[in-house]
């Protein structure tokens, strides 16, 4: 809505300027660049009143001024970086001059850091995406250092820097072979934006079960369960025993807690025990009485 | 006009007399719905109409008149007799409906009879059979119901320790920058799946795997394709499958398309969905003496065995059954029809079609819980 009336507004002050009577345009001395949000001044010549127009990306200004003096534009007056058309309209011409508006330092990090949770010692499984924006929110389109750095546990993890192309930066990075949430960081300058990468084991890389008799059933109980990196498979995954015996069934999904499951299954003389979990298969029991 | 005042004299007439027919032999529903009780309900003068009153009063949940009319009621109270039929806790018979029922002579003698009902019960998840083989006795004139009364376990006062394993998820907020990243969903993978023609529609069997390490809540969706890439129909998996995984936990799923031809189909589109959820790693369900049926009704039973402490009102059971090079060839689902206690076998039961059950080399069991407390 506000972009609308902007651009309504910048099309009437277009047809005002066209429509002047004694439209005749002259340059207008006017800096040829300036910074999102400074203060500057801009000399006029000639005398009597008239009026300063200045449009640009979603901003249109107006302000009544004295040829002859200065025209102040006030710290914060012109925030959106751009291509800016400034009219002075005057009792006898109208002056014009076009001028851009650059972003600021950086002074806040957009960080997108995907994904937020992934299998440990991925190559390149995580990527970090930055996008440099000044006090004013306008992307910062200057080339910037950004350092990125991921960290486990507080101790020195992968650092990497990129120079933004376009206001953007990126990287992508290994998974640590050690589980935890890893703290993903991109700093510019004193600018820092922080994420939390979650590395999960990844599949369980053995599985194996012993049974012990427990009055008339068998109590079974996995060894710890670690992936290939030696990481606890994490409490709550779940892991199947399967019992077969002449020709029935008995089985019971178990969640791991304290890194094992336990469960017991009727002592069948002669039965046949088995674990497995997810895809991964375990070592099988037969059941002597 | 003439014919008018004829039409409505007729009208009249055949009114009155159904209304006087209706009262007179009111069938057991107008019975039942008028509330009446036993006054207009006929005397047990054979075991079929005493077992066929007692039902009755059964289906009205007039437990006073049913306890009353029984021939051992001196053997249990008339709560412990309530119990067995709805349940002493909260579970399907709780909110089950008699739907109708059926009787059986086995066996009559001048003062004894045996007689097998059939009582079919509506729940909101299907029908379930409750199947008693009633003995009834000549007392004077009457003939009254010996209940055969399966009395519900009761579990002995004790302390079961259980270390509940929970997952909370902090999402992001409101307030956060674009940037700001959210928890990511769970990763579920579709491990099989495989689409058979089967009565007049198209039947899609597989199974879904949550490879991640949080709980899921998944969906399955699929759509048909034709060969010029049209969608014929889409379908998902809505209560055959169990929809809140666990961890490394397999779901089967199975998808039906009603008057689809397999010859019509070109290829399937799976839409697997998960989200992150809040969930339980409790109660433990064990599947216990699981054997397969034959002919001439083909199915798997078991028992549901609660390994917590934690009582489970409702336990939905999956079976998967796949053929002997392991692939699934059918999945069906049952409900246990009582609560389950801890460490209290409950029999379940789930159907395989007839022609199948020739071709199945293995099963696979899961079962899902619902707690009036917790979901899983």
């Amino acid at each position: 809505m506000k972009r609308r009336s902007t651009f309504v507004l910048a099309i009437w002050v277009y047809a005002m300027v066209a429509a002047h009577p004694v439209a005749q345009t002259a340059p207008l001395e006017w800096p040829k660049k300036t910074e999102a949000g400074s203060a500057f001044s801009v000399s006029t010549a000639g005398s009597g009143n008239a009026v300063l127009y200045i449009v640009g990306p979603g901003q249109v200004l107006r302000h009544d001024v004295h040829l002859e003096e200065k025209i102040l534009l006030a710290a914060g007056e012109l925030h959106n970086a751009g291509h800016y058309t400034a009219f002075l309209v005057g009792p006898s011409s109208t002056q014009t001059a076009e001028f851009d508006v650059t972003a600021q330092q950086p002074s806040t990090l957009s960080f997108l850091a995907k994904p937020s949770r992934l299998p440990v010692d991925l190559h390149g499984g995580i990527s970090g995406v930055a996008y440099a924006f000044d006090a004013f929110r306008n992307l910062v389109l200057t080339p910037t250092e950004v350092s990125f750095e991921l960290s486990e546990n507080g101790s020195a993890g992968q650092r990497r820097s990129a120079v933004t192309q376009n206001g953007v930066a990126w990287v992508r990075l290994d998974s640590a072979p050690k589980s935890g949430a890893a703290q993903f960081q991109a700093r510019v300058g004193d600018v820092t934006e922080r994420r939390v990468v979650q590395q999960v084991p990844a599949e369980p890389c053995t599985l194996r079960m012993s049974a012990r008799r427990s009055g008339t059933r068998v109590e079974l109980e996995t060894e710890p369960l670690r992936d290939c990196r030696g990481n606890a498979v994490p409490d709550g995954t779940i892991v199947t025993f399967i019992e077969r015996n002449d020709g029935t069934e008995s089985t019971v999904d178990v969640p791991l807690k304290h890194g094992v499951a336990r469960t017991n299954l009727p002592a069948n003389s002669g039965a046949t025990i088995s674990v497995a979990t997810g895809v991964v298969m375990g070592n099988e029991i037969r059941w002597q009485q | 006009m003439s014919s008018g005042r004829f039409l409505s004299f007729i009208i009249t007439v055949l009114t009155v007399a159904l209304v006087v027919i209706g009262t007179l032999f009111p069938t057991s529903s107008a019975i039942a719905s008028a509330g009446s009780g036993t006054a207009l309900l006929r005397p047990p003068s054979s075991p079929e109409v005493a077992v066929e009153t007692l039902v009755e009063e059964i289906s009205r949940r007039d437990w006073n008149a049913a306890y009353g009319s029984l021939a051992n009621k001196n053997e249990f109270t008339e709560q412990e007799f309530m119990h067995d039929i709805v349940g002493a806790y909260p579970s399907l018979r709780s909110y089950a409906g008699l739907d109708g029922f059926d009787l059986h002579p086995l066996h009559a003698s001048a003062q004894a009879a045996e007689v097998q009902v059939n009582l079919r019960w509506a729940t909101v998840v299907g029908m379930f059979h409750d199947v008693r083989d009633l003995r009834v006795v000549r007392v004077g004139d009457q003939w009254q119901v010996v209940w055969p009364l399966i009395k519900e376990p009761i579990v002995p006062p004790q302390v079961i320790a259980v270390n509940y394993l929970r997952w909370d998820v902090i999402y992001r907020g409101p307030e956060d920058d674009w940037g700001a990243q959210d928890v990511e969903s769970p990763h579920v993978r579709i491990v099989d799946m495989h689409p058979v023609d089967r009565g007049g529609g198209v039947v899609l069997l597989g199974e879904i795997l949550n490879e991640d390490v949080v709980p899921a809540f998944v969906t399955v969706k699929a759509t048909l394709l034709a060969k010029n890439g049209s969608a014929i129909d889409t379908e998902d998996a809505f209560d055959k499958m169990s929809h809140v995984l666990l961890p490394k936990q397999v779901s089967p799923f199975r998808i039906d398309f009603q008057n689809v031809r397999l010859s019509e189909v070109d290829s399937v589109r799976m839409n697997p969905s998960s989200s992150l959820v809040a969930a339980s790693a409790d109660p433990v369900i064990e599947i216990e003496d699981q054997k397969l049926t034959g002919l001439p009704e083909p199915s798997l039973t078991g028992k549901l065995v609660n390994q917590s402490g934690q009582i489970v009102n409702i336990a939905h059971v999956l079976t998967t059954f796949y053929d002997t090079t392991g692939q699934p060839i059918w999945v069906s689902d049952g409900y246990a029809d009582r609560a389950l206690l801890p460490a209290t076998p409950v029999p379940f039961a789930t159907s395989l079609p007839a022609d199948l059950s020739s071709r199945v080399g293995s099963y696979r069991v899961v079962a899902s819980t619902y707690s009036s407390s917790r979901f899983q």
